[in-house]
Order: C-alpha cells, then structure tokens, then sequence
C-alpha cells in the first residue's frame, strides 16, 4: 500500500475535526448544570475518587433536576483557569473546585460570571459568589491516633503529606496529639514527597520508614500505595484516607477515613435550584456525617476500639476536640493554655507541630 | 549496617525501570533517532502488564505484554517519523501525551484492583539480613543487569551494532554502502519501545501493586536525561541510573528517619539528578574528545536526495 504524505494527512485532519462536532452541547434550560474539579483521577480510590462519589450522590438524588460534569486531572495553576472558565461558559451554574491549589484560579474567573456559583474545598478565599466548604478530616486522624497509640510496639509513626499545608499539618498533629494521649513516648515522622500521585514514590517513602523502626504508617496522599507496603512488610498497620483501601491491605488497613461529601454537594445543588444558595463557610465532620470512619479491622483489640470509638462519639457530641490545650509545639514551648481549644481560623492557618512530631527540614 | 542494607534493596527496586527504559532509548539515540515518548510507552507498558497480570496471574505474561504494548506504541512513532519523516520531537511528545491517555482510558476499569507483587528469584536468599542485596530482587534487576552487558556486546562486539552506530553516526554514509538505514531505526524503536513497556509494567508488578494514572509520574523524562547523562555508553548508563536512584530514595530515607542529612531540603533533592546531568554536560562540552557526543544525526529525519 502506497500512502502519500499529502493524502495521510487529510484523513488525519478530517479525524481530528470530528470530536469537535460531537461536542455541542444538547442541555435543557431548566436543568441545572454542575461542574466538578479534580485535581486527580476519579479512579484514585481516594481523595478524588471520594469527590466523585460525591457528584454521583447528587445525581441519585436529584436525578433529572441536574446535569453533572467534570474535569479530572486539573493542575493547580494556570491551566485551572481555563477549566474553571470553560465550565461556566457550558453553562455550569454551580462549580465545585476540589482542591486546595485550584483557589487562586477561582477567584481571578468568579467576578466575569456573577451568576454562577462557586464553592471551593479546602480554601480560605471568599467572594461575593464564592463559597468555601472543608470537612474536619482531623477529626478522623484523631480516632486512627487513638489505635496507633495503643496498637504501635515502636511508638513511633510515620506519615506521608504530599506539602505542607495547614491541612496536612493539622492532621499530622491531631493525630500524634490522640497518639500520644495513650502513650506519651509516641512520635511521628512527616515525609513530604511534593506531589499528590507518585505511587512509587509514596511506596518508597514508606519502605523508607518501616526499614527505620516505624511500624504504623499513616498518608495524606491520595492513594494506597503506603498502605500496600505496609502489608508486604507486615507492619503492624495503616490506614485508608479518603477512602475504604481495604481491597488493597486487607489485614494492614487498621480503619479509613471516608470522605463523604455527598450531603454538602445535594444541600448546595438544591440550594442553588431553589435560588437560596448563598456563599457559605461549612467545615463538617463525623458530627454532620461528611467525615466518617470505615471498618475497624478485626486485628483491632476490643478495648482498642472501645477507646477509639470514645474519641469518635466524643467528637460527634462535642465532649472531645482534640485541639484543646495544653498543647506544647515540637520544640516544648506551651502554644495553647490547658483548657482553651484553638479556634478554626488557628487552625486552618496551623503552621507549627505539636510535640511528638519529629520535624522535617 | 541492616539499614545499608535495606537502603539499597530500595535504591536496586527505584533504579530497575529507569535502568531499563534508558536502555532502550540509549539504543534508539544510537540509532540516530529521538524518541521522547518513553514515558508514554512506560504507562501503556505499565497499564498492559496489570491488566494482564490481573486477569492471568502470570507475572512474565505481564512483563511480555507490556513490552509488546511498549513495541506497538513505539510503532506508532516509527511510521510518523521513519516513513512519515516527520518531526521527532513533537512526535515523540505527542506519543507521551497518547500514552498518559490512553493508558488512563483502558485502566479506568481497573482502580480499585490490587495485584501481587512479583516474588523474588531466590526466595530464599530473600529473606536473608546482608545476601538479599544481591539476591533479594524478582526478575527485571536481573534482566536490566543482563541487558547492560548485551547492549555494550552488540554495540561494540557485534557486526549488526557497527551497522546501528553508523546508521546513527552517518545514516547518508551508511544509505550509500547498502544498508537501509530506515529498517535499522525501525528495528531500534520497536526494540526501545519494548524495553520502555518492559520498565513501565515494572511500576504495578514490582514496585507498588496497583494501577494508578500516571503511575510512572516522570520516570521516562529521567530515563531520557540518563541517556544524556551516561554520554550514551552502557556501562554509565548503569551507574547513572543507581546513582539517581540513590538520590531518589536517600532523599525519603534521610527524611524519614531523621539526622543530618534530613536538614537538606527536599526541593534540593529533587533538583539532585538534573543539575547532575546538568554537570555532565558541561563536562562532556569541555572534553575535546568527540567520542563522548551524541550521535551525529540524532534527531534527524533521514532524508536521501535520490
């Protein structure tokens, strides 16, 4: 078969041409059209994935009222940007940004499309139609502090951040806060690998912590690639984070903290439907259900999970906050008097560890 | 000593795929061809040998499979740029770009599947506190060990090697004495493209068992600055690739485990392995001696005036 240049490229072009075609847009004027951005794959079976559980919770719900899509993948800078603005010129009137780096891009496109509403995860700037909504995952790293705390033989832990953000800080120190309630010796070794999805990079940072004594790894990356070594090596435990792992760590995975965003999406669909939507504020957990806890593995002990769910319920009606002073940071200085629990704003700015925590450089 | 050790178990686990995706490139650029989709072919090899693995068990059936991937994948940019002529960078990137798709594409079904990782040659000596070093890893140490050796032999032993460096070298030369010059770079991609699928299946079978999009997270851009890297000679390519898995994985050691060298920050960590190559470059423009450049036609289409 001869094929000339000239006559290859035509087809090509002609290929290209056709996805284009199939792209308009067919929607009906009284649907509302909800846009969601990941900053990963849907299929991470974690943070991104739990976000997504949360769209298709909405389109259950409200079922022919609504039109959901969303943009997987989206890097946090400029190119979320585009996204953001593609979105809305779809004709999305409700967009959730779901990562912490897509804030400044929302911001810069919110005031050319006063009409759609905007929420975004995590962040810390509002506007006049953008809305901020987090979910205490603290509170889930407390109760897995509870059983690291009484289940590790070393004391010591070691968790995986992707950057050093107050939310990854935050967590970091409730959990060694809870840990160290059961045994004060207990330490906690953050490793932050500057990324969110390097699973090979992630399996190594944990090689590189149980080879050095740690035997309970925690993660605040978005996979169970931490988790799954843990297993091979047969340390005494992990945890899922944003997601039930256990299909992947069957007997390593201790419990999870599930990401349950589903009844914050319906609330703010429905708000935005009934034209009530108003930029809110929310920060949720166990209490309101947007933070919940996976199974306890049955290696847990009885009394291990007695106490872990004395923390969980403590949380839930309000008896525990896990924040509450004295708290001493890593260098032994009091920051928080005994008695005195650290508002949400100190805690959403938290850049400084608590005792326990070995700091990294 | 345990930690040594332990160390470089996770150093020889790190370098394996980059080992083994450089050497496939090394013998493309060798070839007088640029293939910049490693790490497209790396994912297609990867998603390929899970699926495969997944669905068979068989952990060889998978490495084959992701090296076939990896082969057919290479045969796309073959035909754009040996029959086609076309551009080999923005080709190769465009294969990158393909690969990082499409392996997102066919894996999509499969995110929440664990497979088993690939057990160690020696079981034995596996467990064994100072000889797993040696004998503590699954097939693909060995067989990048191995291919180091075969790639110097053919290169600079063997009749056909004289044939690919000179196709590289001086592919009008090598046209005008009778040796088709676009069969050898056909021959040379296919090969590379098997050993990056071949590195890529690496990452679910050997290294974290799952699959995840992107899962080889730049790995291939390192393996095509390690060819740059080692001056395109085997044996460097070897030290190059541990010597950037050392770096790699004493970067999360030395976090992990605290102690002086935990006070360097981990941005300079990660900038470690390019200003090395950075390094080397500038060494090698500074030496007189021209055997230590790059193929005289990398990177260009072969285009006879007949």
């Amino acid at each position: 078969m001869t094929l000339s240049r000239r006559g290859f490229i035509k087809v090509g072009g002609a290929a290209m041409t056709l996805p284009l075609l199939g792209g308009t847009a067919f929607g009906q004027a009284e649907k509302l059209k909800i846009g969601f951005i990941y900053v990963g794959s849907i299929n991470d079976n974690g943070y991104n994935y739990a976000h997504n559980q949360g769209r298709l919770y909405v389109e259950e719900n409200l079922g022919d009222a609504v039109e959901t899509m969303f943009v997987e993948n989206v890097p946090e800078g400029p190119d979320c940007e585009r996204v953001v603005r593609e979105l809305a010129q779809q004709g999305c009137k409700l967009i959730f940004a779901t990562s912490f780096g897509f804030g400044d891009s929302v911001i810069k496109v919110a005031p050319e499309f006063p009409d759609v509403a905007f929420e975004h995860a995590t962040g810390y700037m509002k506007a006049d139609n953008v809305g901020l909504y987090n979910a205490r995952f603290y509170e889930g790293r407390a109760v897995c502090g509870v059983i690291a705390g009484h289940m590790s033989k070393t004391a010591k832990a070691g968790y995986i951040g992707s950057f050093p953000i107050p939310e990854v800080v935050m967590g970091i120190n409730s959990f060694v806060l809870a840990a160290r309630q059961v045994n004060p010796e207990f330490t906690i070794t953050p490793v932050y690998i500057s990324t969110w999805n390097d699973p090979a990079k992630e399996a190594d940072a944990a090689r590189a912590m149980i080879d050095q004594g740690i035997d309970i790894v925690a993660q605040h990356t978005d996979g169970p690639a931490a988790l799954q070594v843990a297993a091979e090596r047969g340390i005494v435990g992990g945890f899922g984070q944003g997601a039930d792992m256990s299909a992947f760590a069957p007997d390593t995975q201790l419990t999870a903290i599930i990401d349950h965003w589903g009844p914050h999406y319906l609330a703010s669909a429905k708000a935005v439907i009934e034209g009530t939507w108003v930029p809110g504020d929310t920060w949720e957990g166990l209490k309101e259900d947007v933070v919940q806890m996976g199974p306890y593995n049955a290696k847990v002990p009885a009394d291990v999970v007695t106490a872990a769910e004395a923390m969980r319920t403590g949380q839930i009606d309000g008896s525990v906050h896990i924040f509450t002073g004295p708290i001493n940071d890593h260098t032994g200085t009091e920051r928080v008097a005994a008695g005195v629990t650290m508002t949400d704003a100190e805690l959403l700015s938290m850049d400084w560890y608590v005792e326990g925590v070995i700091p990294p450089a | 000593m345990d930690l040594t050790i332990a160390i470089l178990v996770t150093v020889v686990g790190a370098s394996t795929p980059i080992l083994i995706a450089a050497l496939g490139e090394l013998v493309v650029e060798r070839s007088g061809v640029l293939n910049l989709g490693v790490e497209g072919m790396m994912l297609l090899g990867a998603i390929a040998g899970f699926v495969v693995q997944f669905h068979t068990g068989n952990h060889y059936l998978a490495l084959l499979c992701g090296a076939a991937a990896g082969m057919a994948a290479s045969l796309i940019f073959g035909f754009l740029t040996l029959s086609l002529s076309a551009n080999q960078t923005a080709t190769g990137l465009a294969l990158t770009i393909f690969g990082t798709g499409f392996s997102a594409l066919a894996g999509a079904s499969y995110s929440a599947r664990p497979v088993a990782l690939m057990s160690p040659i020696f079981p034995d000596l596996a467990t064994h506190p100072v000889l797993r070093v040696l004998f503590g890893y699954s097939f693909p140490a060995y067989f990048a060990l191995f291919m180091v050796f075969a790639i110097w032999f053919f290169l600079k032993k063997t009749r056909a090697g004289l044939i690919l460096r000179a196709v590289g070298e001086n592919d009008l030369s090598a046209h005008s004495i009778g040796y088709s010059v676009i069969q050898v770079r056909y021959f040379a991609v296919m090969f590379g493209g098997a050993m990056a699928g071949v590195a890529g299946a690496c990452f679910p079978l050997t290294l974290t068992p799952q699959w995840a999009e992107g899962m080889t997270a730049g790995r291939g851009w390192i393996a095509v600055a390690l060819v740059v890297f080692a001056s395109w000679r085997p044996f460097r390519l070897l030290g190059g690739a541990y010597l950037f898995g050392l770096v790699m994985t004493m970067e999360l050691y030395a976090k992990a485990g605290g102690g002086p060298l935990s006070a360097i920050p981990s941005e300079l960590w990660a900038a470690l392995p390019y200003i090395a190559t950075i390094a080397v470059l500038v060494l090698i423009s500074l030496r007189r001696d021209a055997s230590t450049n790059a193929p005289a036609c990398l990177g260009k289409p072969f285009m006879p005036s007949n």
